[in-house]
């Protein structure tokens, strides 16, 4: 995060610097071409012009700073940027959804059969292949970004009397995309398999996202 | 790139290639590179530049402050509040917002009182002067209606008074009031068309700035002399001298403003509103904006309502016929060994009808205040018009080189 | 020459004036009562907070204050600028109970609080504030020290300023003699006293001691961005002196050749 605060820094200061450069440039290119500058003063690249020009442009460039900064995202707004989630009362086979940044996340207590699914599919067969084991840290539990990767929608599933698709994962209705119990694309237009959070657990039962 | 008929004006092909085109290079060329300024202008004159600097700062910050800020009466409050603690940087957004505004006055009243002093005012630049005090009437506008967008405490009840003054119009006043509040008291609707005006006004100004920044180039700029430029003698370019100038005047109200701003950013405010906006509850002393505390003092100086109000406006309204009411042609003060004694006269009684402004209205301040309101206008509509008659100017000098030369460019 | 030097006199000093009578007008505006000054660590052009004394104040609040008070601006996690670890924020804020909701049940439900959560406040709303309190309503006080005249001096003083009421002085059912309070009847009950909290950093805890640090915790909480602010003046203000300076020679030498 903070590099790439500090990325977007040095390139406005850059980009500032820059034009300030050719803009500099091009009024001594227009005064250079009057001939008639009996009154300019001699040497006005020499040091004294040089220093002033670039500390003020420095000065500009790290006034606009604080500007850009202030659209990143505010602290109540990052305070927010990860949620704990008690699972206690998660039954097996049954799912819960949580808001986290905005988006759901599919919280799902996978059953028995669920993982053994999971776990025994020829990855050569999947089109986004990865393994179930890659994508949890505990097999009991899934977790999952509820936003089908092809255009955005919430893909159904969470609730028992929902379709689940093919291959009883999700079913996204936007436009018939099919993931299977470990949320990974098996069928329709989506590209990608459900992305899974960065998420931790803290003790059995209660685990972080974000 | 260049069709070989095309003019070949400057070197570089492509600064003839957008030259063609659009002659913008040739335009910044005349009016900010070799615009002649008179070689005795002194600081004065680079308070222009600064108030269009101040303005240009004011805006930004405005857009950004705009991006977090929550019209709404239940929010305002502490929507500013999430600015001044949650939004990276945010207090300084808002410190610069708040000051500037105070410093823009600042920067304006002395470019004002310069022109004033030197009859800047005067033939061939009459225009200037009156798009000079619309620009002053949509400032005093923008920063009441920016007054009351944080919602505080001051921010409400300055905005009932404020708006109570139209109800002293006969006939429509009142409904005239409940037209701009579109409520029966100062309320939500009221908020939320505050911060649309308050959002637009400001571009507003920096056209009529465009406008008058125009209409001082096409005569030239006035100087401590008062007389016209005879030959290239008398002027410098703009590019460099002025503008090497104006950017140490802009360096050292750098540092008058980074003072207030980072050491004293809540000096110039006032602390009630850091409550928030109570219907029911009145603060003990309402004050007007400092900046704006001469002609609140005007307004409170009288008995009569509808009279404080119309005297109150007569007293900017009166600056446009200003260069009229003048009947000198000597424009300096500096040849006008009568005028400018009533002229300081004027700018003192300005500073004290501020601070009265600022005092409550009672007393010995409510006295200073009709003495310094009479004096406000007696000075345009008596002092100025009859001593411009008799007064024997002083003996102008031959050349604004000649007073260069001198060192009299004060 | 005489006469330009007098002129130059004039006109600096006119341009000073400009500058300083607005703002001397606004202190003048400002001692109605003659607060007296107290040392505060965090005035001054470098001072800074004394963030022991800021958790201290904390706690004053949190076992003296916030019995009525609110401090609706101030988030949980805010107070980790005053030295508390994530940790302990997180054993603070679950002492206090919020309502959420609604659930999917369509019911408001009660949740232990977390750092992200608001400061809780004393009272459901103003309504019950203002009954629960002989009809005066306990201001919050995230920003007191921003919206008083004189703002920590003025709040030491008031704590300090309790006191038996002049001979004659009338004072009404329910309400209490201060010094330092506008028409010096207050309805607040002396909130503090020696001993009245325990430090747990060994502080003596005398009533002036409980006063400086509850009064540095709300200059705190009224303005936290102080430290940023004042460090980021001096390098402005350095900035603007250097590139000032710069400029000056560069006119200086520019205008040399002017004649």
């Amino acid at each position: 995060m903070t590099i790439s605060y500090f990325i977007l820094f040095l390139s406005v200061i850059g980009i500032f610097l820059f034009c300030y450069f050719i803009a500099t440039r091009v009024w001594i290119k227009v005064d250079e071409e009057k001939k008639d500058s009996n009154n300019q003063p001699k040497n006005r690249r020499d040091f004294l012009y040089i220093s002033s020009m670039s500390i003020g442009g420095l000065g500009v460039a790290s006034f606009m700073w604080p500007f850009v900064k202030s659209m990143s995202p505010a602290e109540d707004t990052l305070a927010l940027g990860s949620t704990e989630v008690d699972l206690s009362e998660i039954g097996i086979g049954q799912s819960i959804t949580v808001k986290w940044r905005g988006k759901p996340v599919f919280i799902k207590r996978r059953t028995e059969e669920e993982i053994f699914a999971a776990q025994n599919v020829d990855l050569s067969s999947l089109r986004d292949p990865i393994s179930d084991e890659d994508r949890v840290q505990n097999p009991e539990w899934l977790v999952l970004e509820g936003v089908c990767t092809h255009l955005g929608c919430v893909p159904l599933g969470q609730k028992m009397s929902d379709t689940k698709g093919e291959f009883e994962g999700w079913f996204c209705p936007c436009h018939g995309s099919h993931y299977d119990t470990s949320g990974r694309i098996r069928k329709g237009p989506a590209p990608e398999n459900l992305a899974v959070p960065p998420y931790r657990f803290l003790s059995d039962t209660i685990i972080k996202i974000g | 790139m260049q069709n070989s008929s095309e003019p070949k004006k400057y070197k570089n092909s492509f600064l003839n290639w957008i030259e063609y085109r659009l002659p913008i290079v040739s335009y910044i060329e005349k009016e900010y590179g070799d615009y002649p300024m008179p070689k005795n202008c002194n600081y004065f004159w680079s308070f222009g530049a600064l108030a269009s600097i101040i303005l240009v700062i004011l805006i930004v910050s405005g857009i950004f402050l705009a991006m977090n800020y929550t019209p709404h009466t239940d929010m305002a409050f502490n929507s500013v509040e999430r600015i001044m603690r949650d939004v990276s940087y945010g207090w300084l957004l808002r410190y610069l917002h708040s000051n500037g505004a105070a410093f823009f006055f600042i920067v304006v009243y002395i470019h004002m009182l310069r022109s004033m002093y030197y009859g800047s005012y005067k033939y061939p630049r009459e225009l200037n002067w009156i798009l000079g005090v619309f620009i002053f009437l949509l400032m005093m506008a923008t920063s009441f209606l920016g007054y009351v967008l944080p919602w505080g405490q001051m921010s409400y009840w300055g905005a009932t008074v404020i708006t109570n003054l139209f109800s002293a119009i006969p006939l429509i006043g009142e409904g005239l009031k409940t037209w701009i509040l579109g409520d029966y008291t100062v309320g939500n609707a009221t908020l939320n068309r505050f911060f649309a005006l308050h959002y637009v006004l400001p571009f507003v100004i920096l056209g009529v700035v465009g406008l008058h920044v125009a209409a001082v180039h096409v005569h030239g700029s006035n100087n401590p002399a008062g007389i016209d430029i005879k030959s290239k003698d008398d002027t410098v370019k703009f590019f460099p001298y002025m503008l090497v100038k104006d950017t140490f005047m802009v360096c050292v109200f750098g540092v008058v403003i980074s003072a207030i701003i980072f050491f004293g950013p809540n000096l110039m405010a006032e602390v009630d509103n850091y409550i928030p906006a109570d219907p029911l509850v009145t603060p003990s002393h309402i004050v007007a904006n400092w900046y704006l505390a001469p002609f609140y003092a005007i307004l409170r100086a009288i008995p009569d309502k509808l009279g404080g109000v119309i005297l109150m406006f007569g007293a900017i309204a009166i600056l446009f016929i200003l260069p009229w009411l003048d009947s000198s042609k000597t424009r300096s003060c500096n040849y006008r060994p009568i005028y400018k004694w009533f002229m300081m006269l004027f700018f003192v009684n300005f500073f004290v009808l501020g601070y009265v402004g600022m005092m409550p209205a009672e007393g010995i301040y409510l006295l200073i205040a009709r003495i310094g309101l009479v004096y406000y206008f007696a000075f345009f509509l008596i002092i100025t018009p009859l001593i411009g008659k008799y007064e024997k100017p002083g003996h102008l000098p031959a050349s604004i080189r000649d007073v260069y030369i001198d060192g009299k460019n004060y | 020459m005489e006469k330009i030097i007098k002129m130059k006199i004039l006109r600096a000093l006119i341009l000073t004036l400009s500058f300083i009578i607005p703002i001397s007008s606004f202190a003048a505006g400002n001692s109605d009562q003659k607060i007296p000054k107290h040392e505060w660590s965090f005035t001054g052009l470098t001072g800074t907070f004394d963030k022991s004394a800021i958790q201290r104040g904390y706690k004053v609040y949190r076992e003296v204050c916030s019995g009525c008070h609110s401090m609706n601006l101030l988030y949980y996690r805010d107070l980790i600028d005053i030295g508390f670890s994530e940790d302990q924020i997180k054993a603070i804020a679950s002492d206090y109970t919020v309502i959420d909701g609604p659930n999917d049940e369509g019911e408001m439900f009660e949740r232990s609080a977390k750092p992200a959560d608001r400061f809780v406040s004393p009272y459901a709303n103003d309504q019950e504030a203002r009954i629960s309190n002989n009809g005066s309503y306990p201001p919050d006080l995230s920003v007191i020290v921003k919206a008083r005249k004189n703002g920590a001096d003025y709040l030491y003083n008031l704590l300090l300023g309790y006191d038996e009421p002049p001979q004659g002085f009338e004072l009404s059912e329910g309400m209490y003699y201060n010094k330092w309070y506008e028409g010096h009847q207050i309805a607040m009950a002396q909130p503090l006293d020696d001993e009245y909290v325990d430090y747990d950093d060994g502080t003596e805890n005398t009533l002036p001691q409980l006063a400086e640090d509850v009064v540095t915790f709300l200059a705190w909480s009224a303005e936290p961005e102080l430290e940023v602010r004042k460090n980021m003046g001096i390098k402005v203000i350095l900035f603007f002196l250097i590139t000032g300076l710069l400029f000056y020679l560069m006119k200086v030498r520019l205008w040399k050749d002017v004649s």
